[in-house]
Order: structure tokens, then C-alpha cells, then sequence
């Protein structure tokens, strides 16, 4: 349908040597930089993929990193890839509700004005807030001693760095996507949906939580992958409050939570790492590493790309 | 009978002010959170804005010793230094932001143009997910590649013996550089642009569009003047997110742009200038985020998070008020 002037121009014959010459210089500078464009991101996905399929051996996803002194023996990425996983997982478990829940408050309440005004903006603001100041203002929240049970304690002093810290913050990454997403999804209801459930007796919670919300589920999937994928590409965060330790360092023996209070590790940070800039310098771990991110991002896109396709196959409000 | 016909009513509206009034107290919560984080952040920073006054924002002396000068001053139990004058900083900063986008501003707003309107239907099939894969990739992915491949080609084959030579005494050129945080910011920033504009681009009416193609003004023209201004909101907000991005990205520009506090010289001449490293505002709280122990250290880091904070939220700010004259007219792209 967008083609539809090219095509029609096309159909005519209209020869483009009747326009002006600017016009002319142009279309061509569009086709220039549209192809210019095209090689780019052809060049950036060849190249990890060709660096990516080089240097990822099995063995990289299930060792540990470890100190070595050659290539060899310094050991694959399983705990950064856990530690991308965890922290996603729990990053999007906070953001998820309160991202739904402030889309919801947004569309369907918004009373007072003056508020839902300010919280738009300020969600939207959000969305523009370095990493770097969200980390550096975690890692003195999360020092204080009343957040002490949240990482680990030495010698009576907080160190602030923790899986529940990191994840804490990043929530706050992921959580400007979760609203936009949702907001929209819910605002594309029609409101005749709403009266419809209204006639029926229905609460205005009720007709959210049974009707809008499962309509707008596509939104929230979309939203919640989108900023899964910002959460699990942030690298400062990571490195400031998670602590940079390349393997979990547990702060107690408990199963579960004492690796959350304890330091680790993501992909992201096991890049910067590996980078030139990093202690490790060691490019073929770093390339495998970010071809194994990449594929995950990848994922989440091809994932938004299905459930954006079915939704569109989906019951349509008319 | 009477009181439940009475009760039901009454109930159900006390379940919706119930959750009116949960789900209200979360967004006031997270607002609170935000104005503490924007109250803090100014609060910790200030010790350093008052001991330097307006001169923090100015030049003068080497920003590693002050820095250095700072953090040791901590430890020991001498009064606390607080001599900081960040201008290579902010210089650095406007320099690589300012650049990459202008060039990604300039050049997505051709390749969103093209993608939505004059290119073959294969072709935009391909390049859709392509582009929101691009806006998706991490930005430490990006770092690499920058420092892996193009700081090298620059530091190998741009930059030559005579130009290395010329500015040796003062700093080292070795590839990383403005020239390649540029670059990479801008590759980094482009597809975000790409994918608002485009969004914007075909959310224009078709029958405007075709109401000028009636009047026999060709395509080119058609959708530069129409679509494109049309779509101004759109392009509004894709340059005020991808500043917002460019502005706090840290990791992937103190490992392409040298990581030395310089303030890049035009006056050294045009292209080797272009060459000598700098650093970002953002990158420096990377670089130095492990030194908070010492307080002289941690207000001067809170001193450039809040000029960031207050930057970043200034240009929301700016986009904000440059979108309203035109949701008069009932353009919404």
C-alpha cells in the first residue's frame, strides 16, 4: 500500500528527467544511504556471525570462567549466561506488574489529571535516563544497612552489589517499554469493549482484569521482550552493581538466595571483560560471547515479530 | 431485598476505588522514586558544585590529577579536595553526541524516507526486522566491534606517522579516537532513529499524500513536503531518544574514544583533530564507579550524574515542548 506512489509513477513511465534537479539529487541521496544502510547492517551481522560460528565451541557455554594464563585454560561462560538469565528473569518479574499495572492506571483511571500528566512524562522520561546515574544512585541505595539483607555484609559494611540489586535497577531499564507498550495496547480497545462489560454489571477492575487485559496481551508480551532485551544488553549497571565477578560468588551457603545476594556475572559484563578495556583482553571470548547474545536478542525479536503477526489474526473489535 | 439492591452497587464501586486507589499509591510510589533518585543525585553532587562554583563547568589543569588528587584525598585525613574543572569532559560529551546526531539525524531521515516510500517491496520486507534487530543489539556489542576493528583501522591507516608525531608530546593518537566514537555512536543510533521515523513516516494520511500527486507535483517532492512534515512529531521523538541514548552510553564510549581526558583541539587542524581521544561525561562514572568509598570522589561522580540527569531530562523537556504547536493541528505520527 505504501508503494502505491512508486508503483503508480512507475505505471505512468513518468520519467524522473522532468524533475527539478534537487528533487532528483534527492531520491538519489535516499537510495545512496537506504543502500549504504543495507551494506552496514549487512556488514555488522556477517561479521559476528562469521567471528561467532569461528570461535564458540560447545565447551565455552558449559565451563566456568577461570584464572588462567593462556587462551585455553580460561574457561568458557556458563555463570554469565546464567547471570544474563537470572537477571533478566528477575529484572522483567518486577517490571512486568508495575509496568502493567502504571499502563493500566495511565488509560483506564488517570484521576487526577494533574498526576496522570506527570507520571506520562516522567515514565517517558524514564526512557531517556542514562544507565550510569540509575547504577551509581543503586549503588548507594543499596549500601545503606537497612538494604544490607540484600547483599552481602563484611566487616559491618554494606557492599551494595548483589543480584537483587542489579536487578532492582535494571527493572527500571525495562519498565518505560512495559508501559508504552501496554498503554498503547489498552488504548486501542475501543470503548464500546468497555461498555459492553459495563452493561453487563461489571466493575470497572473486573472489565480489566476479564477484557482489556487478555486483549491487550500481545502489547504486554511485546513490551516486556522489548525491554527484556534492553535489560540483558545493559552493560553499566552490570558492572557497577553487580559486581563484576566473573563466577558466582554466593554470600552464604542457602541454595537460592545466597547467590542472589551474592556478586556474578552477565554476558554483557563478561564482554566488557574480555575487551581490550577489560582484565581478560581475549577477543575470541569476547566474540563468542556476543554472538551469544546477539542470538538471544535475535529470539526476543522473531519473538515479538510472532506474537505482533498473531495478534493481527486475531479477533478484530468492530 | 431492598438493602442488596442497595449493597451490590455500593460494593462493586468500593472494589473499583479500592483498586483505583492501589494501583494510584503505585504510581505515586514509583514517581516518589524517581523525584528521591532526582533530589539524591543533587544532593550528594552539590559539596562539589559549591566548592568549585561555575569553574566546574569550565577548563583548566589535567582532569586525571584532579581526579586522582580527589580520590586519594579521601583516604587520607587531610581536607577533602574538591578541585575539579570538567570541561574536556562536557567538550567531549557535546563533541561525539553533537556528531552522531547530526549524521544519524541527516542520514536516517533518508534511509526512513526510502524504506517507507521508494524502495522495492523486497527489499523493505528484508530491511523491517533488520532495523529493529540493529536498534536492539546491545551497545557493548557495538564497543567491540568498534574497538576491535575500527579503532585499529583508523589507528593503522587514517592517521599518519607525521600527524602522530605533531601532537606526540600532548597525547599519543592510537586510533581511539572522536572520530571512531562518532562513527560507532552514530551506526549505534541510526536504526533507533530509522525505526521512529519510519513508524512516523507511514502513519501519514495516503489521501494527503495523493492530494498532492493530483496536483501533479512528482513523488519526491510529494512525501519530502508532505509526509516528512507531517511526520515531524516523529522525528521529534526519535532524535530526543536517540540523544537520550548517545548522551548516557558509557561502556561502549570509553572503550571507542580512548578513555583519556582530552579536550580535543580544532585548532590542531582538521583532520587530526578529528583523531585525538577524549572522554565522555558518562564514561568517566564508569571508569572511576569503583572509588565511591572516598566522599570527596563520590560527590564529584554525583556532580557529573546529576549534569547528566539534568541534561537527559531537559531534552525530554524539549522534545516535550517542541511536540505541542503541532498537536494543535491534530498531527499525531
Amino acid at each position: 500500500m505504501s508503494t502505491a506512489i512508486t508503483a503508480s509513477a512507475r505505471r505512468h513511465e513518468r520519467p524522473t528527467a522532468s524533475w527539478r534537479l534537487t528533487d532528483r539529487l534527492g531520491l538519489g541521496l535516499a537510495w545512496l544511504l537506504g543502500l549504504l544502510f543495507c551494506a552496514i547492517a549487512g556488514a555488522i551481522v556477517v561479521f559476528f556471525l562469521i567471528e561467532g560460528v569461528r570461535y564458540l565451541r560447545p565447551a565455552l557455554l558449559v565451563t566456568n570462567p577461570v584464572a588462567g594464563v593462556s587462551q585455553g585454560e580460561t574457561g568458557g561462560f556458563l555463570d554469565p549466561l546464567l547471570g544474563t538469565v537470572i537477571i533478566g528473569a528477575m529484572a522483567m518479574a518486577i517490571a512486568i506488574p508495575v509496568g502493567v499495572a502504571i499502563a493500566v492506571w495511565l488509560s483506564e483511571f488517570g484521576r487526577p489529571t494533574l498526576m496522570a500528566r506527570v507520571a506520562e512524562s516522567a515514565i517517558e522520561m524514564m526512557a531517556g535516563e542514562p544507565a550510569v546515574v540509575l547504577a551509581l544512585f543503586g549503588l548507594t541505595l543499596f549500601e545503606l544497612p537497612a538494604l544490607g539483607f540484600l547483599s552481602q555484609t563484611s566487616h559491618g559494611v554494606v557492599l551494595g552489589q548483589s543480584f537483587f540489586a542489579a536487578a532492582a535497577l535494571l527493572s527500571l531499564v525495562g519498565l518505560p517499554l512495559v508501559v508504552a507498550s501496554t498503554r498503547e495496547g489498552l488504548q486501542a480497545i475501543p470503548a464500546h469493549v468497555r461498555e459492553a462489560s459495563y452493561a453487563l454489571g461489571k466493575t470497572k477492575i473486573a472489565t480489566t482484569r476479564r477484557v482489556l487485559l487478555p486483549a491487550a496481551r500481545p502489547s504486554v508480551i511485546t513490551g516486556s521482550m522489548l525491554g527484556l532485551g534492553r535489560v540483558i544488553g545493559d552493560t553499566a549497571i552490570v558492572l557497577l552493581l553487580l559486581g563484576g565477578t566473573l563466577t558466582f560468588q554466593p554470600a552464604n551457603s542457602t541454595p537460592v538466595l545466597g547467590v542472589l545476594r551474592g556478586t556474578g556475572d552477565t554476558l554483557t559484563g563478561y564482554m566488557y571483560y574480555n575487551s581490550p578495556a577489560g582484565d581478560g583482553n581475549s577477543h575470541s571470548k569476547a566474540y563468542a560471547a556476543a554472538f551469544v547474545l546477539m542470538l538471544i536478542v535475535l529470539a526476543l525479536n522473531l519473538g515479538v515479530d510472532v506474537v505482533v503477526r498473531r495478534s493481527r489474526r486475531a479477533v478484530r473489535w468492530s | 431485598m431492598d438493602e442488596d439492591d442497595l449493597l451490590e452497587p455500593d460494593r462493586s464501586t468500593a472494589q473499583d476505588r479500592r483498586a483505583e486507589l492501589s494501583l494510584g499509591a503505585l504510581v505515586f510510589a514509583v514517581l516518589a522514586l524517581l523525584l528521591a533518585m532526582f533530589a539524591f543525585v543533587l544532593h550528594e553532587g552539590w559539596p562539589s558544585f559549591a566548592h568549585n562554583g561555575l569553574g566546574w563547568f569550565g577548563g583548566g589543569g589535567s582532569v586525571d590529577q584532579q581526579i586522582q588528587a580527589i580520590f586519594t584525598s579521601g583516604d587520607l585525613k587531610t581536607t577533602p579536595v574538591y578541585t575539579f574543572h570538567a570541561w574536556p569532559l562536557i567538550w567531549g560529551t557535546i563533541l561525539i553526541t553533537a556528531g552522531a546526531v547530526v549524521i544519524a539525524f541527516v542520514s536516517s531521515l533518508f534511509v526512513a524516507v526510502f524504506l517507507v516510500e521508494f524502495s522495492p517491496e523486497w527489499l523493505r520486507r528484508m530491511l523491517d526486522p533488520v532495523v529493529r534487530l540493529l536498534a536492539s543489539v546491545p551497545s557493548i556489542v557495538y564497543g567491540l566491534a568498534g574497538v576491535l576493528v575500527i579503532v585499529p583501522l583508523i589507528g593503522n591507516h587514517l592517521i599518519t606517522e607525521t600527524e602522530k608525531a605533531s601532537v606526540t608530546p600532548a597525547i599519543q593518537l592510537s586510533g581511539a579516537s572522536v572520530l571512531a566514537a562518532v562513527l560507532i555512536l552514530t551506526v549505534m543510533i541510526a536504526p533507533i532513529m530509522i525505526a521512529v521515523f519510519a513508524d512516523g513516516l507511514r502513519a501519514v494520511p495516503r489521501g494527503w499524500l495523493e492530494g498532492s500527486l493530483a496536483l501533479g507535483i512528482n513523488p519526491w517532492r510529494t512525501f519530502w513536503k508532505v509526509g516528512v512534515r507531517t511526520a515531524r512529531p516523529a522525528l521529534i521523538a526519535g532524535t530526543v531518544l536517540a540523544t537520550a541514548r548517545a548522551l548516557g552510553e558509557a561502556i561502549m564510549l570509553s572503550l571507542v574514544s580512548g578513555g583519556v581526558p582530552f579536550a580535543p583541539n580544532p585548532a590542531d587542524g582538521f583532520p587530526i583533530f578529528l583523531f585525538e581521544p577524549t572522554q565522555t561525561l558518562a564514561a568517566t562514572i564508569i571508569r572511576n564507579g569503583d572509588q565511591l568509598d572516598s566522599p570527596p570522589m563520590k560527590h564529584t561522580l554525583y556532580a557529573i550524574a546529576a549534569v547528566l540527569l539534568f541534561s537527559a531530562a531537559m531534552l525530554s523537556l524539549i522534545g516535550w515542548a517542541a511536540k505541542q504547536p503541532m498537536r494543535r493541528y491534530g498531527v499525531v505520527a
